[in-house]
């Protein structure tokens, strides 16, 4: 996997809370059998018009943020289906890093697994960041992931807390099932007691 | 010092913890199905890893299977090619699989327990956030993504965070017409679609004792609509008279020792969760989702709220959204919503005591005009029983579809979907925007409440329901 250190990149903003994973990846797209070129379903329903044309109101449709790196969320981002389509295709889209007050557990977990960056913000610093968004558009956003810091190029910066093993995993770009397989031994006298 | 359920098989699995790290849990079942393993199984052949524990893992075909009569026509060729891949990888990896010729195809949260491979004390994951449903047994049961499915594949362990505690308490006695489903969409509108993240839910209470297996499930089942990592209820006589016999449960005297074993399960007198909530289940009636979101529901005799009164602004920014989406009125009664179409089935409430509660409201009556309206039982086995039953000739004689088993229309992944705009009553979990197909308007509620509302083409109150002679 990648290592994940930092990212300054458009931060697009998706204003609405409980943003479901069926959303983020409709289910005509599960029927793929490999992880790449998902970024064609993204959002699939909110960026094209009943008639198939593209959604000249959806955030991600608009040129300013068809190069967003970073995406600025409401809470309970990623609920419902477990589907790794949905940071697989942000992940194809070019997003890399997620801002929101919280997450689902199953997204905030597939996340990690994919180098991507999910970072819990107090619900007063996401709406901070949106208002900085709405008045500056196309506004960018550093997320560095060693200083855990969500910084404004004007200056303004928040910090953001995640659990120092994860944070570890991802700045070295660990292989989740190398690491495990160096308890093999532990593994097997577990197996062996039950 | 007392434990709660979960603690004890936490505890119980634990393979090693360092501190300042997650736990390596060692994972005593893991399920699969077609759509969230095939990448899984392809980093398993890139790096050259094999699976550790062919005997903890079985696989079914069901998010992605027709579901009218046999025998099949897959005309979609990626969907052929997914269920394809799964019959390969199963063959090369020597995973059993229950394909759609076996008996015991069925959805993955079905056949487990009728199989008896769900079984108090255990961890069970799937790649599927409806993994829960196996929590009613006194298992920890949760979903995972792809990545953590290759992990298990690959280690038969999952790297954890140990997740808080909750008691979610249903006191008291559930009134006349009112089902486990209501139950479970009840306690999410109260607690909300995010108000059990990063906790292990225990059900406990009168109203959850009095349950059946089956309505266990149903209650487990929807316990990620509320964001918890797991939903559980302990094990009991009800427990052990539905798993005794079953396929893959211990058989004589290890039968008697593992009843033995699974009687200490229950969480101790005196046992702490980190959070609790108490219920009280003789208040809740029928329930009817309005919105996009599990959490956006309400009782059927009440009408549909008014984003103005959410004090919240982003709360009443979604509301607002859901209300335009699902072209609802603030104030319309939600008994008088006419529906286009009923699906009755999914992991939530397709088992057999869910089709016979509808078949009662059923039997005699016919499909209102301009309805569609689908039965699709949740395995093949659930299938064989409710034929066997006359369950089938009920629903057909009043004008239902009566179908192959299979995830269908709860996700619309093959060709079951609604069209753009049309209303469903459904007894599936979510009511997500275009989750049952783009467009498509989804009120989730309990089997008997969209049988009834098949026969009048609107939501009625089952509590005033009067069969016609
Ligand atoms: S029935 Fe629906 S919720 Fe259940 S496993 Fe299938 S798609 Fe998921």
């Amino acid at each position: 996997m990648k290592p994940f250190h930092s990212i300054t990149a458009v931060a697009a903003p998706l204003d609405r809370p409980n943003v479901d994973t069926d959303q983020i990846i409709p289910k005509q797209f599960l029927k793929s059998i490999v992880r790449s070129g998902l970024a064609a379903g993204l959002f699939y329903d909110w960026r094209r018009l009943p008639d198939g044309r593209p959604n000249p109101d959806f955030v991600l449709n608009q040129p300013l943020y068809q190069r967003a790196g970073i995406l600025l969320a409401r809470e309970n981002f990623g609920c419902g289906s477990s589907r790794e389509h949905a940071p697989w295709a942000l992940k194809d889209f070019g997003i890399l890093c997620i801002i929101a007050p919280s997450f689902a557990d199953i997204f905030y977990n597939n996340c990690f697994k994919n180098g991507m960056l999910p970072v819990i913000l107090p619900a007063d610093a996401v709406d901070e960041l949106f208002r900085a968004a709405a008045a500056r558009p196309g506004l960018q956003i550093t997320v560095d992931l060693a200083a855990q810091s969500v910084s404004l190029a004007e200056g303004r910066g928040f910090h953001f807390e995640l659990d120092a093993y994860r944070k570890q995993c991802l700045l070295e770009g660990l292989d989740d099932i190398a690491l495990t397989l160096r308890h093999e031994a532990a593994i097997t006298a577990f197996e062996a007691r039950i | 010092m007392p434990q709660t359920l979960f603690e004890k098989i936490w505890n119980r699995h634990v393979v090693l913890h360092e501190a300042g790290k997650p736990a390596l849990l060692y994972i005593d079942l893991h399920l699969i199905h077609e759509v969230t393993s095939p990448q899984a199984f392809e980093s398993l052949r890139e790096t050259g890893r094999k699976l550790r524990q062919p005997g903890r893992t079985f696989a079914t075909m069901d998010h992605n299977v027709p579901t009218d009569p046999r025998p099949f026509k897959i005309l979609d060729a990626s969907s052929r090619r997914q269920l394809d891949a799964m019959v390969e990888n199963c063959r090369d990896f020597g995973v059993p699989l229950f394909d759609l010729e076996s008996e015991d195809q069925g959805i993955v949260h079905v056949i487990g327990p009728e199989l008896g491979l769900t079984r108090p004390g255990m961890t069970i994951v799937c790649g599927d956030s409806h993994t829960s449903t196996h929590g009613a047994f006194g298992a920890l049961a949760f979903g995972i993504g792809t990545s953590e499915v290759e992990h298990v594949l690959a280690t038969q362990c999952l790297w954890q965070a140990k997740p808080k505690t909750m008691e979610i308490r249903l006191q008291g006695r559930r009134g006349p017409g009112v089902t486990a489903k209501d139950l479970i969409l009840y306690v999410i509108g109260q607690i909300g679609t995010g108000g059990a993240t990063g906790y292990a839910v225990e059900y406990t209470g009168e109203a959850i004792r009095a349950l059946t297996m089956e309505e266990r499930m149903t209650v487990c089942n929807m316990s990620i609509e509320a964001g918890a990592r797991a939903g559980m209820i302990a094990p009991d006589d009800t427990t052990y008279a539905y798993l005794r016999g079953r396929r893959h449960a211990p058989q004589g005297a290890a039968w008697e020792a593992a009843v033995t074993q699974w009687r200490g399960l229950p969480s101790d007198a005196g046992a702490q969760y980190d959070h609790s909530v108490v219920l009280d289940a003789a208040r809740v009636a029928p329930q009817v989702t309005w919105g996009t979101n599990p959490g956006m529901v309400a009782a059927v005799d009440a009408t549909v709220p008014d984003p103005c009164s959410l004090a919240d602004p982003v709360a009443r920014h979604s509301a607002e959204l859901a209300l335009e989406y699902m072209g609802l009125r603030p104030g319309a009664a939600i008994s008088g919503l006419a529906i286009d179409r009923v699906f009755i089935g999914s992991c939530t409430n397709s088992r057999l005591s869910d089709l016979e509660a509808a078949a009662r409201i059923v039997r005699g009556h016919k499909v209102a005009r301009g309805v569609r309206a689908m039965v699709v039982p949740g395995s093949r086995r659930v299938k064989r029983e409710a034929e066997a039953r006359g369950l089938d000739v009920i629903f057909r004689e009043a004008g239902f579809e009566w179908r192959e088993s299979g995830c269908s229309m709860c996700l619309g992944m093959n060709p079951d979907i609604l069209r753009p705009g049309e209303r469903c009553a459904s007894t599936s979990n979510r009511n997500f925007e275009g989750r049952q197909g783009q467009g498509g308007r989804t009120h989730l509620v309990s089997p008997e409440m969209a049988a009834a509302a098949a026969l009048s083409g609107h939501f009625v109150d089952i509590r005033t329901w009067r069969a016609k002679p």
